[in-house]
């Protein structure tokens, strides 16, 4: 086995007791710039295992409209990559839920990958996904991940063949994100038998990191279903879209209320 | 020396790669193995060259504009004629070559994202000929100043569909048209028009365009016996400035000089002049010179063409930028505009907005050339598209 750092312990103690880890996409300064750490915060004590941070970005190309939306909003709003390094940094006083950021790789690299990852050592940020740089690409990202002790998650698609599973599964740190379908984030009709079956063939190649699944799912229905194939769920547009309907100062209770709903469905 | 470039993972020195989320990353690995096998296809290319003669009407004239060398005194300035290709610019030669290596690999949906139009007519004729269905990603804004191409990829039986995202332009249609692809990976093959994107993308579509330039030396040599002194082109994506410098970055008495859109001027931060003024990232697949701000985010582009108001550029540009073998330069709108006015009045040519900068740089460059110096320009494309912007802007030239 590899070194666990955080991410993996922790995802380990929840699989451990048999349960189905949860995890959650927020998009940092959306709606509001000041609703992302308590939102963050209550998230975890309604039974988020896992929360994951989007950095926004102008051209996000994997996501679909709700996320779409949600980044133009939070970039209107003014949120930067330095504000939410902050956030993040607010949330870790207040909780120790295990944190991820997701994030296109443009804006990082701006930032400049070292000073990025350190930060997120720093700060105690668990984990970091960026849909947009694949494995070719990811040499001095994932050794100066190392060096911070921050886990490098890699997406695994339907269309990814099993030698490559492999070479992710090697890759990755924490988990590995599973995408459902081909095609770019959002709610769906229903979770597709191609899932299922991806799923079930990632299971075979995967052997050193638990199977996260995401993309379209948004029910507790949908959760309920897709869980038997995975080690963990992941859940974003559901959840942003809900951000979006809510009045401000029910946003935070709704959000809540959705994500016990959830939990519930797993627990049962 | 040049010819090595990309690496085989897509490299031109730290440039190129593949930024793209994984859904992909198998199709770009079919790609490249169908466009290596179809390199050395005796099949493939005599179908392609077919086609580029009896279709597309190749090879495009060498033109000698008289008039318009005259009128600087010194040198002479040879047009390289794209514009006279069929549909309109040469962005039909990429085409022709992507849509006949989809039905080679078996794909039956074209799609494509296009900016001033052209790339969209060229995609969608293609497959009309073809008999595939295409699909044409395009920005609203983009939709309403070429009205006239959307109305001719309708004709063609594509399906235009309007992005009003972001700024409504070129960046825009492409993001959709990448969300699409990821979407409808397993059938779709994904025409991009110029040489930007993911490897093997900025390859391919340069080799595609690489006629341009090989036709150029070629008809120089024959004209002239000897090499241009100067290459001028356009530069928004880059392809028709890499398809006319590829066969000369060898020759290194060739000077190469690629002109970017200023819009406004630099100093306002209304341009799209990404070589000049851009910074190194991560856009569309590709690490190259981008616009963006101090946090990474694009800064959407603004110039009069719409073929040239992209934040991006491709991948070998910005590495033969650093090296220093292309130089980069920039002109604004009512520069091009009024470079495009007189080439129509000087030699009865109506140039597209896009050829019109690369025109307007012959203002500098022409009193500084020795008295029998070579300059040959890519006319890219023909102004007819532009004919509203034109003769709106015609008061004010």
């Amino acid at each position: 086995m590899k070194p666990m750092n955080n991410l993996s312990t922790r995802v380990n103690n929840v699989m451990s007791e048999k349960k189905k880890a949860l995890s959650f996409f927020v998009t940092a300064g959306f709606p509001t710039l000041e609703i992302t750490v308590p939102l963050v915060v209550e998230l975890a004590k309604a039974g988020a295992d896992v929360i994951e941070l989007g950095i926004p970005f102008s051209d996000p190309v994997a996501d679909g409209p709700i996320i779409q939306a949600s980044s133009e909003i939070a970039l209107r709003n003014g949120i930067t990559l330095n504000k939410t390094l902050e956030m993040a940094r607010q949330i870790r006083q207040q909780s120790d839920v295990p944190l991820v950021f997701m994030g296109y790789a443009n804006p990082i690299f701006s930032m400049g990958l070292e000073n990025f990852l350190s930060s997120c050592h720093a700060i105690g940020i668990d984990g970091v996904i960026i849909p947009d740089l694949p494995l070719e690409e990811s040499e001095e990202y994932r050794m100066l991940a190392k060096q911070n002790n921050v886990s490098t998650i890699f997406l695994a698609a339907p269309t990814t063949s099993n030698e490559r599973l492999k070479l992710l599964d090697e890759a990755s740190t924490g988990f590995l994100y599973c995408v459902s379908v081909t095609g770019v984030t959002g709610e769906r009709q229903q979770i597709s038998i191609q899932a299922k079956e991806f799923l079930t063939r990632a299971r075979t190649c995967v052997k050193n990191n638990p199977l996260f699944v995401g993309f379209g799912i948004s029910t507790p229905e949908d959760a309920q279903q897709i869980a038997q194939y995975a080690d963990g769920i992941i859940i974003g547009s559901a959840l942003v879209k809900i951000l979006q309907n809510a009045p401000l100062r029910q946003a935070v209770s709704d959000a809540v209320t959705f994500v016990k709903s959830i939990r519930k469905a797993l627990a049962s | 020396m040049n010819n090595s470039l990309p690496d085989s993972t897509g490299h031109f020195g730290k440039y190129g790669g593949r930024f793209v989320p994984e859904t992909l990353m198998s199709a770009l690995f079919e790609l490249e193995t169908a466009y290596a096998s179809i390199k050395s296809d005796e099949r493939f290319q005599s179908q392609f060259n077919s086609l580029l003669k009896n279709y597309v009407g190749r090879p495009t004239p060498l033109y000698y504009a008289g008039r318009l060398s005259k009128k600087f005194g010194k040198g002479k300035i040879y047009l390289k004629r794209e514009d006279l290709c069929h549909t309109g610019a040469h962005k039909i030669n990429n085409t022709v070559g992507q849509i006949l290596l989809a039905k080679q690999i078996g794909k039956s949906r074209i799609i494509a994202e296009t900016g001033a139009g052209q790339h969209g007519v060229a995609t969608a004729t293609v497959a009309a000929m073809m008999g595939l269905e295409c699909i044409v990603y395009m920005g609203t804004e983009d939709m309403q100043r070429q009205e006239i191409n959307v109305t001719r990829m309708q004709l063609l039986g594509a399906e235009v569909r309007p992005v009003a995202s972001g700024s409504g332009t070129l960046k825009d249609a492409i993001n959709e048209a990448l969300r699409d692809w990821v979407t409808n990976v397993r059938n779709t093959f994904y025409v991009i028009g110029s040489v930007v994107g993911p490897h093997p993308y900025p390859m391919m579509v340069r080799d595609f365009q690489s006629i341009i330039g090989k036709e150029a030396k070629q008809q120089i040599l024959d004209i002239e016996g000897r090499l241009p002194s100067y290459l001028v082109a356009c530069v928004g994506g880059g392809s028709n400035s890499i398809g006319l410098f590829y066969d000369f970055l060898d020759d290194a008495q060739v000077k190469i000089i690629g002109v970017e859109a200023a819009g406004h001027g630099i100093e306002t931060g209304r341009h799209a002049a990404t070589l000049t003024a851009g910074k190194p990232g991560a856009l569309h697949g590709s690490f190259s010179y981008i616009l963006q701000d101090e946090d990474g985010q694009i800064i959407p582009a603004h110039s009069i063409s719409a073929g040239l108001d992209y934040p991006g550029v491709g991948p070998e540009h910005s590495y033969l930028k650093d090296s220093g073998r292309v130089q980069y330069v920039s002109v604004t709108d009512d520069e091009a505009l009024k470079a495009g006015f007189e080439l129509t009045r000087l030699e009865g040519i109506l140039p597209a907005l896009e050829s019109s900068h690369a025109l307007a740089y012959l203002e500098t460059l022409m009193p500084n050339i020795k008295t029998d110096d070579i300059v040959i320009l890519n006319l890219s494309g023909r102004g007819e598209k532009d004919l509203p912007t034109i003769v709106r802007s015609y008061t004010n030239v």
